[in-house]
C-alpha cells in the first residue's frame, strides 16, 4: 500500500521536454525524442528539470507515479540521453585544474575581500534573501549526503572507511534529531518556511537544480566515482568559511536559534570532514585507483563552475532587487516575534 | 596506562599546516579551567590558535589571499 501523500508532488512543466517526461511518468504520453534533447540547453530549465525528475525516482519519488519507473528501461533511455547533453557540456565547459592538488589549492585559499553569496548575505543579506537562499538550497540541503552514500560500495579500504565516517556524521551520528537534513528543515522553520521535502522544487531556479542534478549524476555512476569523490572534496572544503559568513548572516538578521545552529555546525563539522575527506577519502581513494586523479580534479572544478553559475543567479537579482526564484516565496509566515 | 590490554592507542594525526585530528569522543581542558567536549568521531583541534570557535578548527589557519582580478 502506497501512502501517496507523503511523496513530493510532480512540478510544473518548465517546456516540451520536462512536460513529456512528466506525462510518461503519469502513464499518459510518450517520451521526448533524442533530437529534440539534443537540441535543447543543456543547462536550461527544461532540460535540468526533466533530468530532476528522472532522478528524484532514485530519491523518494513523486505522489502518483509509479515505483518501478525508477528502472524503466525507456525512461533511463532518456535519463542517459539527458545526461549525455548535461555531461558533455560540463566537460567542455569547466576549467579543469591540471591535477588534484591544484584544483584543492585554489579553494584551500579564502580570498581576502570575497564577493560570493556568502560574503553578500553575511555583509548585506536581507531576511527575505536568506529566505530565498534556504529555499532554493533546500532542495540541495534536503538530501544532503544521500547521494554520496551510493559511492561507499564502490570504494575500499581507507577512502571506504573514511567515507562511511564523514556519511554517519552528516547522517547525525545515529541521531535522528541531528541529521544534518533534519538540521537545515529546523533552520526553514525558523526562516518562516515550509519544510516538506521538494515544497520548493518549482520555485527553484535552473542553476539550484544543476547543482543537485549533478551530485545525483555523479552519484548514480560507478564510472564517475571519482567525480563523486571530488564533488563532495569540493563542498567540504569550502563549507566551512561559508558557513561561517552564514552563521554572521542568521545572527545579523535575526533569523533564529535553529538557522544560526545549522551553520555553526556546519563550520565545525566541516573542518573536520575536509580534512579527512582530502586525506583519507581522495589519498585512500588514489593509492587504489590512481589513474582517477582526472576525475577528481574534474568533479572538484564542476562542482566549482555550477555554484558559480548558482551565485550569479541569485546576486544579479539581489543586486536589483528582484527575486532570485521563479516564483517569488509567499511572505513570511506567521512565526517571526 | 591502559586499563584493558585491549584499550587501541588514541591516534592523532599531526600536520605542519593545519589543525591536529584526534579520533573523538574528546574533552579539552582550557587555559581557564572550564573543559569543553564533542563527541564526534574525529575532531580537528586548531593549532594556528586563530579559530574564532577555539579549541575547534574552523578553518581560519586558510592562507589569505586578494581575489585574481577578473
Amino acid at each position: 500500500m502506497r501512502h501517496d501523500h507523503q511523496e513530493p508532488r510532480l512540478p510544473s512543466a518548465r517546456g516540451p521536454l520536462s512536460a513529456a517526461v512528466m506525462e510518461y511518468l503519469r502513464g499518459t504520453g510518450p517520451l521526448p525524442g533524442d533530437e529534440e534533447i539534443a537540441g535543447a540547453a543543456a543547462y536550461g530549465d527544461d532540460v535540468q528539470l526533466a533530468l530532476y525528475l528522472c532522478y528524484e525516482l532514485h530519491y523518494r519519488g513523486f505522489a502518483g507515479v509509479p515505483e518501478d519507473r525508477e528502472w524503466d528501461p525507456d525512461l533511463l533511455r532518456t535519463r542517459a540521453a539527458l545526461e549525455d547533453r548535461f555531461l558533455t557540456a560540463l566537460r567542455a565547459d569547466t576549467p579543469v585544474h591540471d591535477g588534484v592538488e591544484e584544483a584543492l589549492a585554489e579553494i584551500l585559499v579564502e580570498p581576502v575581500d570575497g564577493t560570493g553569496v556568502t560574503h553578500y548575505l553575511r555583509d548585506k543579506g536581507e531576511l527575505w534573501q536568506l529566505r530565498e537562499y534556504a529555499a532554493q538550497r533546500s532542495l540541495y540541503h534536503l538530501k544532503e549526503a544521500d547521494p554520496h552514500a551510493w559511492v561507499l560500495p564502490r570504494l575500499w579500504g581507507r577512502a571506504k572507511a573514511a567515507m562511511a565516517a564523514v556519511e554517519f556524521d552528516e547522517f547525525g551520528g545515529g541521531r535522528a534529531d541531528r541529521v544534518h537534513a533534519r538540521l537545515f528543515a529546523d533552520l526553514m522553520t525558523d526562516l518562516g518556511l515550509d519544510t516538506t521535502y521538494g515544497h520548493y522544487l518549482d520555485g527553484a531556479c535552473a542553476e539550484a537544480l544543476t547543482t543537485v542534478n549533478l551530485m545525483s549524476l555523479f552519484g548514480l555512476h560507478r564510472s564517475l566515482r571519482g567525480a563523486l569523490v571530488g564533488h563532495f572534496a569540493a563542498v567540504e572544503v569550502t563549507s566551512s568559511p561559508g558557513s561561517r559568513r552564514l552563521a554572521e548572516a542568521m545572527r545579523r538578521t535575526g533569523a533564529g536559534p535553529a538557522a544560526e545552529h545549522f551553520y555553526d555546525e556546519h563550520v565545525e563539522a566541516d573542518a573536520v570532514h575536509e580534512q579527512v575527506v582530502r586525506h583519507d577519502v581522495i589519498g585512500g581513494l588514489l593509492e587504489e585507483e590512481p589513474w582517477l586523479a582526472c576525475d577528481i580534479a574534474f568533479g572538484i572544478d564542476a562542482t566549482g563552475y555550477v555554484e558559480d553559475r548558482l551565485a550569479e543567479r541569485l546576486l544579479t537579482g539581489w543586486r536589483a532587487g528582484k527575486s532570485s526564484m521563479r516564483t517569488p516565496l509567499p511572505s513570511e509566515k506567521s512565526h517571526i516575534s | 596506562m591502559p586499563n584493558s590490554p585491549s584499550d587501541a592507542p588514541r591516534r592523532i594525526t599531526v600536520q605542519r599546516r593545519g589543525p591536529l585530528l584526534v579520533e573523538g569522543p574528546v574533552e579539552v581542558e582550557l587555559e581557564d579551567g572550564t573543559t569543553v567536549s564533542s563527541d564526534r568521531f574525529r575532531v580537528a583541534l586548531c593549532t594556528c590558535r586563530r579559530s574564532r570557535r577555539y579549541p575547534w578548527c574552523d578553518t581560519s589557519h586558510r592562507d589569505r589571499a586578494q581575489p585574481s582580478d577578473e
